[in-house]
C-alpha cells in the first residue's frame, strides 16, 4: 500500500486530535490523545475490549464532546460548530457502526437513501438508481431494497451499513469493529470492501478494531490504545503508533501481547480477584 | 488526644449519612428537571428553527391519531356508561335521575374525556415512543442518525410532540363523544329516564366552555406524554431491562403530569371562568 500524504510534509491531515481528554461521569476513558489522520491514510486503532477505541472515533465525528482537548476535521474545530454546520461537515464523513445501527422502520433501500436525502442536493428520481448501484458495490442483490434489516444477516446487514455510509462518496470513513461477528469469510469479504472503498474514492479511513488480520490487511498505520485502568498516571494511552510491518518488531510487550493474543498475566490478576472475592465474601 | 478522638459517634454518622443520602436525591432531582427542561427547550427551538418533512410526520399522525381511535372510543364509551350506573342510584334516592344527564356529561367533558384519552394515549403511545426511542438509543441508531447530519431532536421528537399536541383534542372529544352517547344510551334505553329532561338538563348546564376546558387541558396533557415519553426514550439505559424501565417509566410519569396538570389547569380555568361569569351555571 502505498502512503503518499505521510511522505508529504505539506500536506495538513485531515483529521487532527489534540490532547483528547473524555470523561464519563467520574470515569476518564481517554486521555492526552493526540494523533493525525493524513488525507488518504487508512488508520488502524486497535486494542482490547473497553480501552476507549469507540469513544475515540466517536469523538472524531463530534458524537462524543471532549472533557478537555480538541479535534480538527480539515482544519476546524468540531466542538465550536453549531448544530447546522456541525451537521453539514458530518455528511463529509460515513461511520459504519459496530452493528451497522441501520433504522429498523424502514427498508434497506430507504436506509441506503437516508443520507441521500439529508444531503438534499440529490434529485428524487436520482436516489433509486445511486441506491441500487452502492448496493452492487457492496455486493447485494437489487431485492434486498424492500427488505427490512430484521431479515438481514449480521454480514448483509454490515454491508448495508457500509453502502449508507459510503452512498455520498464522504471524504473520511469511520469503521467501528466491521468485521466483529462475522465468519471469517465474511470479514474478508468486509476488508476487501473497506480496501475497495479506499481505492475507488480516495477516501481517508479510521477503522477500529481488535481483529488483527482487519488491521494488518486495511490499514497503513495502526495506533494502539491502552486502557486507562492498566495505566499509571504520566503514562502515555497511545502505546504504540506506527505501520502494521513493525507490531511484530516492538519490544512493547503490552503490544506483543495484544498482537499474538495472548492472555499473560491476566490469567493469574482473574484469579487473585475470585479468591479476593472469596475471601472478602468469608 | 487519641485519633478515636475525632471519630463521631455511631448517632452522628448516621444523622450525617441520612444527610447525605437526601441530598444525593435531591441533587439527582434537580440536574433530571434541569435536563427534561433543557430538553423540551432545545425541542421547541427545532420545532420553531424548521418543521420536520412530511415523511417523518405523517407516520407519526397516523400512529398516534388513527390507531389510537379505537382504543379511546371503546374506553370512552364504557366510561360514560358506568358514570350512568354508578351515579343513577345516589341520584334516584332523592329524585333527581333526570339531572344525570347534566351531572354525567359535565364529568365527561370537563374531566373524563381528556384525562381518558390522555391516559389511553400515554399507556398506548407514550410507552412504545419510549421503548422505540430507548430501543434507537441502545443499538446506536440515533448516534446513526447524528453520524448523517439529522438532528435528533428534530427528526425524532419534534414529529412525536406535533402528534400529540394536535391528535390529543380529536382524541378528546370523540372520548367525549362516545362518553355522551354511552351514557344516554344507558341512562334512557336501559334505566328508564325520561329522554326530553335527560337532555334538557344535558344543555342546560353542559356549555361550550365546559367542552373548551377539557379540550384545552388536553394539549398539555399531549404535550407532557409526549415529552416525557421522547425524554425517557432518550435517556434510556443500556440493554432490555433499560428499554422496559424507560417504557414503564413514561408511563407512570406521564399519569403523574396529567393529573398535576388537570388539578391546576382545572383550578386555574374555574377561577377565570367564575371570573368572567359568576353567577355561572348551578347544578343545584
Amino acid at each position: 500500500m502505498v502512503d503518499l500524504q505521510r511522505d508529504d510534509p505539506l500536506a495538513s491531515p485531515l483529521l487532527r486530535v489534540e490532547d483528547l481528554h473524555v470523561t464519563f461521569g467520574q470515569q476518564p476513558v481517554l486521555r492526552g490523545i493526540t494523533l493525525d489522520v493524513p488525507r488518504g491514510q487508512t488508520l488502524a486503532i486497535i486494542g482490547e475490549s473497553g480501552c476507549g477505541k469507540t469513544v475515540l472515533l466517536k469523538a472524531m465525528i463530534g458524537l462524543v464532546r471532549p472533557h478537555r482537548g480538541r479535534v480538527l476535521f480539515d482544519d476546524q474545530e468540531l466542538a465550536r460548530l453549531n448544530d447546522r454546520d456541525l451537521s453539514t461537515q458530518r455528511l463529509r464523513f460515513g461511520f459504519v457502526f459496530q452493528n451497522a445501527a441501520l433504522f429498523d422502520s424502514m427498508t434497506v433501500g430507504q436506509n441506503v437513501a437516508f443520507p441521500l436525502r439529508q444531503l438534499g442536493v440529490a434529485r428524487q428520481a436520482d436516489i433509486p438508481p445511486a441506491v441500487l448501484a452502492r448496493l452492487a458495490e457492496v455486493g447485494l442483490p437489487d431485492e434486498v431494497v424492500t427488505k427490512k434489516p430484521a431479515e438481514l444477516s449480521g454480514g448483509m446487514r454490515k454491508r448495508v451499513g457500509i453502502a449508507r455510509a459510503s452512498v455520498v462518496n464522504p471524504e473520511m470513513m469511520l469503521y467501528d469493529e466491521p468485521t466483529t461477528g462475522l465468519d471469517p469469510i465474511m470479514s474478508d469479504v468486509i476488508n476487501e470492501l473497506i480496501m475497495r472503498a479506499r481505492h475507488r474514492h480516495a477516501v481517508t479511513s479510521v477503522v477500529v478494531t481488535h481483529d488483527m488480520r482487519t488491521a494488518r490487511k486495511v490499514a497503513d498505520r495502526v495506533v494502539m490504545v491502552y486502557p486507562l485502568a492498566r495505566l499509571r498516571s504520566g503514562e502515555p494511552q497511545v502505546i504504540f503508533d506506527g505501520p502494521p510491518s513493525e507490531l511484530d518488531r516492538t519490544r512493547d510487550r503490552r503490544v506483543r501481547q495484544f498482537v499474538q493474543g495472548e492472555a499473560g498475566e491476566r490469567i493469574m490478576e482473574m484469579r487473585q480477584a475470585v479468591a479476593a472475592n472469596g475471601r472478602g465474601g468469608e | 488526644m487519641t485519633e478515636s478522638d475525632h471519630i463521631p459517634p455511631r448517632g452522628e454518622h448516621a444523622v450525617v449519612a441520612w444527610i447525605n443520602d437526601w441530598g444525593g436525591v435531591v441533587v439527582d432531582a434537580l440536574i433530571a428537571v434541569g435536563d427534561f427542561t433543557l430538553f423540551v427547550w432545545q425541542t421547541l427551538v427545532w420545532l420553531s428553527t424548521r418543521l420536520p418533512r412530511r415523511e417523518t410526520l405523517l407516520p407519526n399522525f397516523y400512529q398516534v391519531g388513527v390507531l389510537s381511535l379505537p382504543v379511546v372510543a371503546l374506553t370512552g364509551t364504557f366510561i360514560g356508561m358506568v358514570l350512568a350506573v354508578q351515579s343513577h342510584f345516589q341520584f334516584s334516592q332523592i329524585g333527581l335521575e333526570t339531572r344525570l344527564g347534566a351531572v354525567i356529561n359535565m364529568s365527561l367533558v370537563r374531566e373524563l374525556g381528556p384525562v381518558l384519552a390522555a391516559t389511553m394515549l400515554a399507556g398506548r403511545v407514550g410507552s412504545a415512543m419510549a421503548a422505540e426511542l430507548g430501543t434507537m438509543r441502545v443499538t446506536e441508531q440515533i448516534d446513526a442518525l447524528e453520524s448523517m447530519g439529522a438532528h435528533p431532536l428534530h427528526y425524532l421528537v419534534v414529529p412525536r410532540f406535533l402528534a400529540c399536541l394536535f391528535l390529543i383534542p380529536t382524541l378528546t372529544i370523540m372520548a367525549d363523544f362516545m362518553g355522551v352517547v354511552g351514557a344516554y344510551f344507558y341512562s334512557v334505553f336501559i334505566l328508564g329516564i325520561d329522554r326530553h329532561f335527560y337532555l334538557y338538563n344535558s344543555r342546560e348546564f353542559v356549555g361550550g366552555f365546559d367542552l373548551f376546558v377539557g379540550v384545552f387541558k388536553s394539549l398539555f396533557f399531549g404535550a407532557a406524554i409526549a415529552m416525557v415519553s421522547c425524554y425517557r426514550g432518550f435517556h434510556c439505559l443500556p440493554g432490555a431491562e433499560g428499554v422496559g424501565r424507560a417504557a414503564t417509566a413514561a408511563v407512570v410519569i406521564s399519569f403523574v403530569l396529567i393529573l398535576m396538570i388537570d388539578l391546576f389547569l382545572g383550578i386555574l380555568l374555574d377561577n377565570i371562568y367564575y371570573a368572567f361569569w359568576p353567577a355561572g351555571a348551578r347544578l343545584f
